[in-house]
């Protein structure tokens, strides 16, 4: 009975704020209350006993991808006056999406599934890391290395998408060096021998 | 008890929320990517629900797939949009014209 309180005290706010994400004017307000439906969902999924993915939804989502997402809202300068537009056109079609979703999997899932026992509480040295780490590196160990490749390949695609050619640094260009002339770099000047005797008999 | 039902319905309300979200947002693309993430939310909630009621655990390595492959997903998609910030000066998603598609 209490778990279902606790669930449905997270799947309320669940709901709600991502009510929130998709309605809110200002994108910072969406932002964090997408931050606050990762909470939820966390919870909801340490209710199911998937304790090592609970975690990392809270670790790597809210605390590096959604702080990577309130970094670019705020370094980009939205403006948030006219975002509203056309809101109120597609309101009542977006409805009827989530209307025929919802009914689509009221009636698919109606009474087969509603009858699936829930499984019992596990014993007390079960431990769903140690679970998840057996299959993943044996059974999936070469899908987790593509997952290692794909991520490095992200970082590679990003960072070259985003990195700007050094403006005002003080770095050293090789090809500018490698293909410098004489003429360039040394001026010859003219200059008669007397000159400067010239001048200081002129002085004195 | 939770029933499985009860969390079918509730990521299918998150997933409904998702694709309203990228229906109703005609101008603003990060709220674009922030949907996109909503849907891969209830998509992992499901994957876990069957996985608990299952008692299988094969759906939670696909759901640590699943949240590697958005992650790569949404660090690739802010750069495209820094990008285009930087050569446009704006992020909407009607200025995004220019292949004349």
């Amino acid at each position: 009975m209490i778990l279902k309180i606790i669930f449905y005290i997270f799947a309320t706010l669940a709901v709600g704020s991502a009510m929130m994400v998709v309605t809110a004017r200002n994108p910072v307000r969406s932002v964090l209350s997408l931050v606050l439906t990762f909470f939820s969902m966390a919870g909801i999924w340490m209710l199911m006993s998937a304790e090592f993915l609970s975690l990392i939804l809270l670790l790597v989502y809210v605390g590096a991808v959604m702080t990577l997402f309130l970094f670019v809202v705020m370094m980009l300068n939205v403006d948030t006056v006219g975002k509203r537009e056309g809101f109120t056109r597609y309101l009542p079609f977006s409805i009827l999406v989530i209307v025929v979703l919802l009914g689509l999997m009221i009636v698919a899932f109606g009474s087969k599934f509603m009858s699936l026992p829930m499984p019992a509480s596990p014993e007390a040295d079960y431990s769903n890391i140690s679970q998840l780490g057996a299959v993943l590196y044996t059974q999936y160990a070469y899908p987790f290395e593509i997952a290692g490749v794909l991520l490095l390949a992200a970082i590679v695609a990003a960072i070259s998408l985003s990195h700007r050619a050094p403006r005002k640094r003080k770095v050293q260009s090789v090809s500018e060096q490698l293909s410098v002339r004489r003429e360039d770099r040394v001026r010859l000047v003219k200059m008669s021998i007397s000159t400067p005797l010239e001048k200081k008999n002129d002085l004195s | 008890m939770i029933s499985l039902n009860e969390l079918l319905i509730l990521a299918a309300i998150l997933f409904g929320l998702g694709v309203a979200g990228i229906i109703i947002n005609r101008k603003n693309i990060i709220i674009l990517l922030m949907s996109l993430e909503l849907l891969l939310l209830a998509v992992n909630t499901n994957f876990i629900a069957f996985s608990y009621f299952l008692k299988n655990e094969i759906g939670q390595i696909f759901v640590f797939f699943v949240l590697t492959v958005a992650a790569a997903e949404a660090a690739i998609g802010l750069a495209i949009m820094m990008v285009m910030y930087r050569r446009q000066g704006s992020i909407e998603i009607e200025k995004l014209d220019t292949l004349k598609g």
